[in-house]
């Protein structure tokens, strides 16, 4: 019992430094003075103001958003194209495709940033929304993959078979009987591709260029070129963002498990 | 399990050990296919958009790093032998292995006694043990390299408090304790859910069994309990050290160039010097490591879950 209890302060110190530490930069971006000293000295709203009164920042935050939306809905239509597939495949190169899909998962960042860079400039997409989405799309496609067929699993293949004895097309199955059940994944694939690409930063900074800049880009380059607290502010509000739409896609996935 | 952690997070991690979860493994039932068969060119049409775009914007990249490692500025190995004989660049790559290494026994230390108690807590505390664990997953590696930024500070919160205890100022960004300290926090969750999805599989009985037999609480541990676990912490392991080898942001961030590792070398020779060749080789050096270690761990792994009270993954 003792050694549970132990166990127990182990693990919430360590959920203390997990979490604890990013906070700080909440109180930071309230802070009075034009620093990023920690406790503030005094409050103010000034550097939310900066943010949402900058033209620049403000035009990193509309692409950022454009872009998330975007690619969330490219990589959710193809990852749940291609969980069907797999889900019916059955050969030996099964596997192997499933991997190839997951790659970019393991693939180290910066190894895909200077290809994509590579070929951004022979094919002029460096800056451009297209290059941004197809780009975000490889690394959230695997993850809509992921929780798409993890929805596949749970749904009885007999359904289907149930559906088109009694008529129904291919697609009108689909539509009105494996959808539905799959929602839930697919609604969590959905989110979790928008955070990824809205969150998106090795990436995005070799593919970026000075017309069109994400907001990570433009945390990125304020914090390493200049030390404007307007960045606590925008960083915020960007994790503000993130967690509301993870709770959304736990809150998806907590359905699906009530569902199956 | 799957659908929690698995993020993006900005290196495209999320891992293999977490995506090849075991739910995905089984082969999904499709007693359909017989049906299908005839029209089998049918599945193949729904994955060609993801095909499509996963060839033309991954592998055709990472081919063109290859083919630039080889031909830029001509033809030849030179950008390898550059690799390989530069005394900075053996540097680099020791240090990147280094601090991989000590970010990886860090997470395996804090993460073992943690899973273990996720073991041993009822279902709802078990699930905020997963959901705290995850959290910062949900937070941008940007935002949260830049809270350590100011944490870390010479003029920071924590050299305030340790020259107000006559400690005196320490040196904490830009260093390698730094850095690691960064990663470590980020790739946590990538050991704590191997670890227990290894640890839940152990039959406990099997404690009971050796204290049974005479084996004292430490001795079921190291003899029973801890070589069952060995697949959990193989595999936990391994993908904190990919992933730890690729990393880019925290060590720009909170290191100095003296503490450079190879993705910042990589961007450095690419976008500062504009020597492709060069950065590409080390691209295709770091990606080629990276296959390496995941080829013999697939071994390892396979042998090592033959174990007893294992089920095979």
């Amino acid at each position: 019992m003792t050694m549970k209890r132990v166990l127990i302060a182990f693990s919430v110190l360590v959920i203390f430094l997990l979490i604890v530490p990013t906070l700080v930069i909440v109180p930071i971006s309230f802070n009075a003075s034009p620093s990023f000293d920690f406790p503030p000295k005094g409050w103010s709203l000034q550097w939310y103001e900066n943010f949402l009164t900058d033209r620049e920042w403000l035009k990193a935050l509309g692409n950022s958003v454009l872009v998330a939306i975007l690619t969330a809905i490219v990589a959710t239509v193809a990852g749940v194209l291609a969980s069907l597939g797999l889900s019916r495949l059955k050969f030996r190169g099964k596997s192997l495709l499933e991997n190839y899909f997951l790659a970019p998962m393991i693939v180290p960042g910066i190894v895909i940033a200077i290809g994509l860079y590579s070929l951004f400039i022979r094919l002029d997409l460096l800056g451009t929304i297209p290059g941004f989405v197809f780009a975000h799309t490889i690394v959230a496609l695997p993850l809509v993959i992921i929780n798409v067929m993890a929805s596949l699993q749970g749904v009885d293949p007999r359904l289907a078979q149930a559906a088109a004895s009694l008529g129904a097309s291919k697609a009108r199955t689909f539509f009105t009987v494996t959808l539905p059940l799959i929602v839930p994944g697919v609604t969590a694939g959905a989110l979790f591709a928008f955070v990824t690409s809205f969150d998106e930063i090795i990436l995005s900074l070799f593919i970026q260029d000075p017309s069109l800049q994400t907001l990570p880009v433009k945390i990125y380059r304020s914090v390493t070129q200049s030390t404007d607290p307007t960045v606590a502010a925008v960083a915020v509000v960007t994790m503000a963002v993130s967690v509301v739409v993870m709770l959304a896609a736990q809150l998806a996935t907590r359905k699906r498990k009530a569902l199956t | 399990m799957v659908g929690l952690g698995d993020r993006g997070l900005t290196m495209s991690s999320a891992t293999r050990a977490i995506a090849t979860d075991p739910a995905l493994a089984t082969p999904p039932a499709s007693a359909g296919r017989a049906r299908r068969s005839r029209v089998k060119w049918g599945p193949l049409l729904l994955l060609l958009p993801a095909i499509a775009v996963v060839t033309m914007f991954f592998l055709v990249p990472l081919v063109d790093v290859f083919i630039r490692s080889v031909t830029d500025p001509e033809p030849g190995l030179q950008n390898y032998e550059w690799l390989l004989t530069n005394p900075v660049n053996l540097e680099v790559l020791a240090r990147t292995f280094l601090t991989s290494l000590i970010v990886t026994v860090v997470c395996l230390l804090v993460a073992y006694p943690y899973a273990y108690l996720m073991t041993i807590v009822g279902e709802r505390a078990r699930g905020w043990l997963t959901l705290f664990v995850m959290l910062p997953l949900w937070t941008s590696i940007l935002v949260r390299t830049l809270a350590w930024m100011v944490l870390l500070a010479d003029t920071g919160p924590i050299n305030d408090f340790l020259e107000a205890i006559g400690v005196g100022r320490q040196p904490l960004i830009r260093t390698t304790f730094g850095v690691a300290l960064g990663m470590a926090q980020v790739l946590l969750p990538f050991m704590v859910l191997p670890i227990y999805s290894a640890l839940a599989k152990i039959d406990r009985r099997l404690l009971a069994a050796s204290s049974s037999l005479g084996a004292n609480g430490l001795t079921s541990f190291f003899k029973v309990y801890l070589p069952l676990s060995r697949p959990g912490i193989f595999a936990g392991s391994i993908t904190v050290f990919i992933l730890g080898l690729g990393f880019y942001i925290i060590p720009s961030l909170l290191g100095s160039p003296k503490e450079a590792m190879v993705s910042s070398l990589i961007y450095q020779q690419v976008s500062v010097f504009l020597l492709w060749g060069q950065g590409a080789a080390l691209g295709i050096a770091l990606l080629v490591v990276t296959i390496i270690i995941l080829v013999v761990f697939n071994r390892f792994v396979r042998g090592a879950s033959l174990a007893p009270g294992v089920e095979p993954e």
